[in-house]
């Protein structure tokens, strides 16, 4: 048996300029919608946790609703669902960030919930035993622990989110594979155009990886 | 007795009589379980109360009560003129009894993300508003005080337990409080540091701070308490100075309680 066609670097290297166009998008995409998803996160961790009821239900809710179904069809529901309702139509890249916001929000929300419930009873009756009012206990005591022993399910959800950027290539995004999509469509290259995809979002996500390991070390969080 | 007269604690006629703390009829469940029996308390300023009894007797819950750590179900606590009420005090009141009443716990609970320098500091630079320059030359003096000033740029994991608690006492103390808690701050430590930790409490008695202390320590107890209290399944048995209640308990319960622990 005989293979007769072999990875072709010159062609591989000759499509990064054009791929490289969609790293911006890629990047904005996944930065964007987990920094947005990051401060849902927070905020509906919390409401998780609180005594309240009527702050904890809606958290539930949004929390199983957006773990519980595909990013896929979130962010199609995003793009094409949600103009019917709005009376106009959304920007694909909006649509994408607003996707990964929601979708990374409900698993960061998860995450923000067990750091802080992980940290021992003693540090808040401490903090508040001080004077130190609800609020100042949980930013200076309660919270810089938990972002600590946050950090390697956070480094997580950043991989599995940029990552899912892939998948908004279907509502004309142009990211990383959407634009070698539109590359092979004339060169015919998918070996090797799919093979340098795969590359760049590993350099992506190995430098998130990298990064959040150096901070962990050096512990320049907490 | 002797080590009593020397304490600066005001003297009996220029003593202010208005108790620091009073629970009156306090009464606290944890679901079905009746944790609290009509507490009735009160410490004067400068007292040292020791409380005593069994484990499960509702010693800490007693404690607990008088800086709102525990809410109570019904009676009255008022702490240095703040009334806490049952249910949940109001956030003011409950905040400005926290700011008058230091604790130390068993446990620790040092901030093992700062050093023992912020550990100390923290509280009186975002509570009461001292500047850093300020609140580090009180941590100074104050872990000076616990012997532990050479170890200011660690952190509370670099410690041994009885340093870690002499630390815990200082940080209480930057805060200038009226009044101390102390529940069981021995009974994590290993034998051998257990004295220098009772040491700085002497020390603390003996400068006329008022105390509140749950131990088991009854030598310590007998030596420092101007009042023992026994307490029973939530309620005050019997309570008194430490010669009469370890010498001559009244009551039954104090009698078998006492024969069991100094027996050990
Ligand atoms: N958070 C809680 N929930 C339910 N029961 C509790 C709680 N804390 C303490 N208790 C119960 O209340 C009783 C008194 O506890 P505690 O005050 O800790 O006793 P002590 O300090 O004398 O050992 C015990 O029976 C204990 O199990
Ligand atoms: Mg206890």
């Amino acid at each position: 048996m005989e293979f007769n066609f072999q990875f072709d670097w010159q062609a591989a290297i000759a499509s990064l300029p054009f791929l490289l166009k969609g790293l911006p998008y890629t990047l904005l995409i996944s930065f964007a919608g987990l920094a947005i998803g990051f401060v849902v996160g927070i905020l509906c961790g919390l409401m998780r946790i609180s005594p309240t009821r009527w702050l904890r239900y809606p958290a539930i809710v949004y929390i199983e609703v957006f773990r519980g179904t595909p990013v896929l069809v979130q962010v199609l529901f995003i793009f094409y669902g949600l103009p019917s309702l709005l009376g106009g139509p959304i920007n694909a890249l909006t649509a994408g960030i607003a996707a990964i916001a929601l979708n990374a929000g409900a698993y960061i929300s998860e995450i923000v919930r067990g750091g802080v419930q992980s940290i021992e009873r003693g540090q808040r009756e401490a903090g508040l035993s001080l004077g130190l009012s609800g609020g100042q206990t949980f930013r200076y005591i309660v919270w810089p622990q938990a972002l600590k022993r946050m950090i390697p399910a956070l480094g997580n959800q950043g991989i599995v989110s940029i990552k899912d950027t892939s998948l908004f290539s279907v509502i004309g995004v142009g990211e990383l594979v959407r634009q070698g999509q539109v590359y092979i469509a004339q060169t015919f290259t998918a070996l090797e155009v799919y093979f340098m995809i795969a590359l760049l979002y590993l350099v992506i996500t190995l430098s998130l990886s990298m990064a959040l390991s150096l901070l962990e070390r050096k512990g320049l969080v907490g | 007795m002797n080590d009593k007269v020397k304490r600066n604690r005001p003297t009996d006629e220029t003593a202010d009589t208005t108790p620091i703390v009073r629970m009156e009829r306090v009464n606290k469940h944890f679901g079905e379980l009746h944790v609290m029996r009509d507490i009735d308390l009160s410490v004067a300023p400068g007292e040292v109360v020791v409380i005593i009894g069994a484990s499960g007797s509702g010693k800490s819950t007693l404690i607990r009560c008088v800086n709102g750590l525990e809410p109570f179900q019904s009676g009255r606590i008022e702490v240095d003129g703040n009334t806490l009420s049952p249910n949940g005090a109001s956030g003011k009141s409950l905040q400005a009894v926290r700011t008058e009443v230091g604790m130390v716990f068993q446990q620790f609970n040092l901030f093992p993300h700062l050093s023992i320098r912020d550990n100390v500091t923290l509280a009186p630079r975002k509570v009461r508003g001292w500047t850093r320059q300020q609140a580090d030359d009180t941590a100074r003096r104050l872990l000076e005080r616990v012997g532990i000033i050479d170890q200011a740029d660690k952190f509370p994991g670099q410690l041994s337990g009885g340093q870690q608690q002499r630390v815990a006492l200082a940080r209480a103390l930057a805060m200038e409080p009226r009044l101390m808690l102390f529940d069981e701050p021995t009974s994590a430590l290993d034998p051998e540091m257990i004295g220098e930790v009772l040491d700085a409490m002497r020390e603390l008695a003996n400068d006329g701070m008022t105390m509140m202390i749950v131990t088991h320590e009854m030598g310590f107890a007998r030596e420092v308490a101007d009042r023992v209290v026994f307490v029973h399944n939530g309620q005050i048995v019997e309570q008194g100075p430490p010669a009469a209640l370890f010498d001559t308990p009244q009551h039954d319960r104090t009698q078998a309680f006492l024969s069991r622990v100094l027996k050990h």
